[in-house]
């Protein structure tokens, strides 16, 4: 199902009186395709789980409204819009069994959509099966590991066959291991039911690597919507740039110049048809090739050695932030530890933003 | 490992000499002087060993009386008292304004004094010269007669009893049990709403399991508590409790020892006997129930 967000917006009231409302989501527009799996990123109180909150109908939008297709579902209260929501901590019944978890929503259900005892347990099933838990059905919550739990959560959001599922920060209580094989479980489950899942994260690792479409975050404004390669190889904004990509983006103090890109005084790269200005200059780690000839002139501060790749840590006065870290392929990796390194550039790993709005200015070096 | 367990033994020293000396060997010397005919606890002296006080006891019409009284007030007040003070608990964990005023107004009676209490009940039910006492104004308002509740029938003074009673123990009830629901994590019920359950549902698939341990405790105590029932009988009936027909089993015990008719320890070492079987026979139905029903 088609889900649909015009002018979106929701305001709490400041908790320190006579401040102005704190504005949580911030006038969404956007449109969430059918039978996709979209992540929700941004990072921790930008408001993502405010705007799912919306979605589900847990909060009342100030403004703006949501249709569920062509359905305004606006004023619906939560329990009519048909979806499934699995909460960050899960919120499995603990008194109640996997079996008794799963087929709560179920029981709920009245007049002609009512369920026999029968149906209840073989929807159950299914859904359990799905999620690969039928072995545990007579567990507590308290007997299961922590993605066993997580799963049962999917299942019993899932036991309804709703329109849309909603997750809310889905892998943040797992461990390194059990997030990467969750997340690839949650992949397939929504590929299998094909239902439009919208999952928050503020893992950008976990966004790019699971889902259609990334939605990305700050301070209530949808910064970027695109699919995951897109918002890594194209960012809109310095934010997004920043956000995306470990390690990250190194971000340097520089200007447009007679038609060049300087970082400090050294030029990288021509530009076409930009005038002079100051800017913000971000590379990418893979966007940088050791050249003797190159014009970015770095002060060596060390070389990590990876396997495949090889980590080049060195320094510019010109850097916003700590260290610049280049990855290259092991054999262009320098022969000493210590001295000067200059680098060439890789045009498309190269972006520039305005040094006051920060929004990315397109090169277009081609007539 | 040995001189550990010395050394623990040398930490717990002080509260074992004290529980010994104060509970462990009253208890007993209790139990001892249950089976001891004719015990004179100036003399220490007795005729013989047997079963003759628990006869004795048993076949007394005041301990029969006792009893009742006793039970009537366990039965009738704590499934009360327990039900009132979760109604109670769940209005007030609904309500966001003045939720602090309402929650010390009903915590107010429990660092009430007793006395004050009395009085309070005196002008509710007491008869004097010059009043009927306000319920009695009530009655006769709707056109019914006047009871006498301290010094009139059975039912009356049984009722009055267990209003005081349960008056008396409310408020602790209620902040345990307002606790209980506060801690109750509000995620489970937002899970609940997407899922279109019900408000009554809610209450007794979640909130009810949630705080049944809580609710266990209070049971099981409430208990304890009722069956140990007297200073609340005092209070409103006045000392010669028996003749009042209000007794309850501690009152007994105490009259045994010290009343006008007192001066047979060993009669009051058998009735407390006979309360203490009581008391755990009813903790140990109380608990093997929770075990089955409260979980986690």
């Amino acid at each position: 199902m088609k889900i649909t967000l015009k002018n979106l917006t929701k305001r709490f009231p400041n908790r320190t009186k006579n401040m102005p409302d704190v504005t949580a989501v911030d006038n969404f527009d956007l449109e969430i395709p059918d039978g996709k799996l979209i992540g929700l990123l941004g990072p921790s109180g930008c408001g993502k789980s405010t705007a799912l909150n919306l979605i589900s109908g847990l909060e009342t939008p100030t403004e703006g409204k949501i249709f569920f297709d062509s359905d305004d579902v606006t004023d619906v209260p939560p329990e009519l819009r048909g979806i499934g929501l699995v909460f960050q901590n899960y919120a499995l019944y603990p008194h109640l069994t996997v079996m008794q978890n799963i087929i709560f929503p179920l029981e709920n259900l009245k007049g002609n959509k009512k369920l026999t005892k029968e149906q209840m347990k073989r929807k159950a099933e299914e859904a359990a099966k799905l999620v690969q838990i039928d072995g545990l059905m007579e567990r507590r919550p308290s007997e299961l590991s922590g993605g066993q739990q997580q799963r049962v959560a999917i299942a019993r959001a899932l036991v309804k066959t709703p329109r849309v599922l909603l997750l809310d920060e889905p892998l943040s209580n797992l461990d390194a291991r059990l997030r990467l094989r969750t997340r690839e479980e949650i992949r397939r489950i929504q590929r299998e039911t094909g239902i439009t899942t919208i999952f928050v994260t503020h893992d950008q690792e976990e966004a790019m690597s699971i889902s259609d479409l990334i939605i990305v975050m700050k301070d209530g404004k949808i910064q970027q919507t695109d699919k995951p390669q897109k918002v890594y190889d194209d960012p809109k904004n310095l934010f997004v740039a920043k956000f995306l990509g470990t390690p990250a983006i190194n971000v340097f103090v520089g200007s447009i110049k007679h038609g060049k890109v300087f970082i400090g005084d050294d030029p990288v790269m021509p530009v076409k048809g930009i005038e002079n200005r100051p800017v913000y200059v971000g590379i990418r780690p893979e966007g940088f090739i050791p050249d003797e000839n190159g014009g970015l002139k770095c002060k060596l501060v060390g070389v990590e050695v990876m396997g495949r790749d090889t980590s080049i840590i060195s320094n510019h006065y010109a850097l916003e932030g700590e260290t610049i870290r280049a990855i290259v392929d092991s054999d262009q990796a320098p022969d000493s530890e210590s001295g000067e390194i200059r680098f060439s550039v890789k045009p498309h790993k190269l972006f520039i933003f305005d040094k006051e709005t920060e929004e990315r200015i397109y090169i277009n070096n081609e007539d | 490992m040995k001189k550990n367990g010395f050394k623990a033994w040398l930490y717990l020293l002080p509260a074992v000499i004290f529980l010994g000396v104060f509970m462990l060997y009253p208890l007993i010397d209790v139990f001892v002087y249950s089976f001891e005919e004719g015990y004179n606890s100036a003399s220490q002296t007795y005729y013989g060993v047997g079963g003759y006080n628990y006869d004795y006891v048993l076949h007394d019409p005041y301990f029969m009386q006792a009893l009742r009284n006793t039970f009537i007030l366990v039965i009738i007040t704590v499934p009360l008292s327990t039900g009132l003070a979760l109604l109670i608990s769940l209005a007030l964990n609904s309500i966001k304004k003045l939720r602090m005023a309402f929650q010390t107004i009903y915590f107010l009676p429990y660092v009430t004094n007793t006395l004050a209490v009395g009085l309070v009940f005196m002008i509710l039910f007491k008869k004097t010269a010059y009043s009927d006492g306000l319920v009695n104004v009530l009655i006769n308002l709707f056109g019914g007669g006047s009871v006498d509740f301290i010094d009139g029938p059975y039912w009356a003074k049984m009722f009055v009893l267990c209003f005081y009673t349960i008056w008396i123990v409310l408020p602790f009830k209620i902040l345990i049990l307002t606790s209980a629901l506060a801690s109750v994590n509000e995620t489970y019920y937002k899970a609940a709403r997407i899922d279109g359950t019900s408000r009554w549902r809610m209450f007794t698939k979640i909130t009810l399991p949630m705080i049944s341990p809580m609710i266990f405790y209070l049971v099981i105590t409430g208990f304890i508590g009722a069956f140990k029932a007297y200073s609340d009988s005092v209070a409103l009936f006045g000392t010669d409790l028996n003749a009042a027909g209000m007794n309850t089993i501690v009152g007994y015990v105490y009259d045994m020892l010290y009343g006008d008719s007192g001066g047979y320890p060993s009669y009051a070492s058998a009735a407390a006997i006979i309360l203490f079987v009581i008391v755990l026979t009813i903790t140990v139905i109380n608990l093997m129930i929770s075990k089955k029903k409260v979980h986690y």
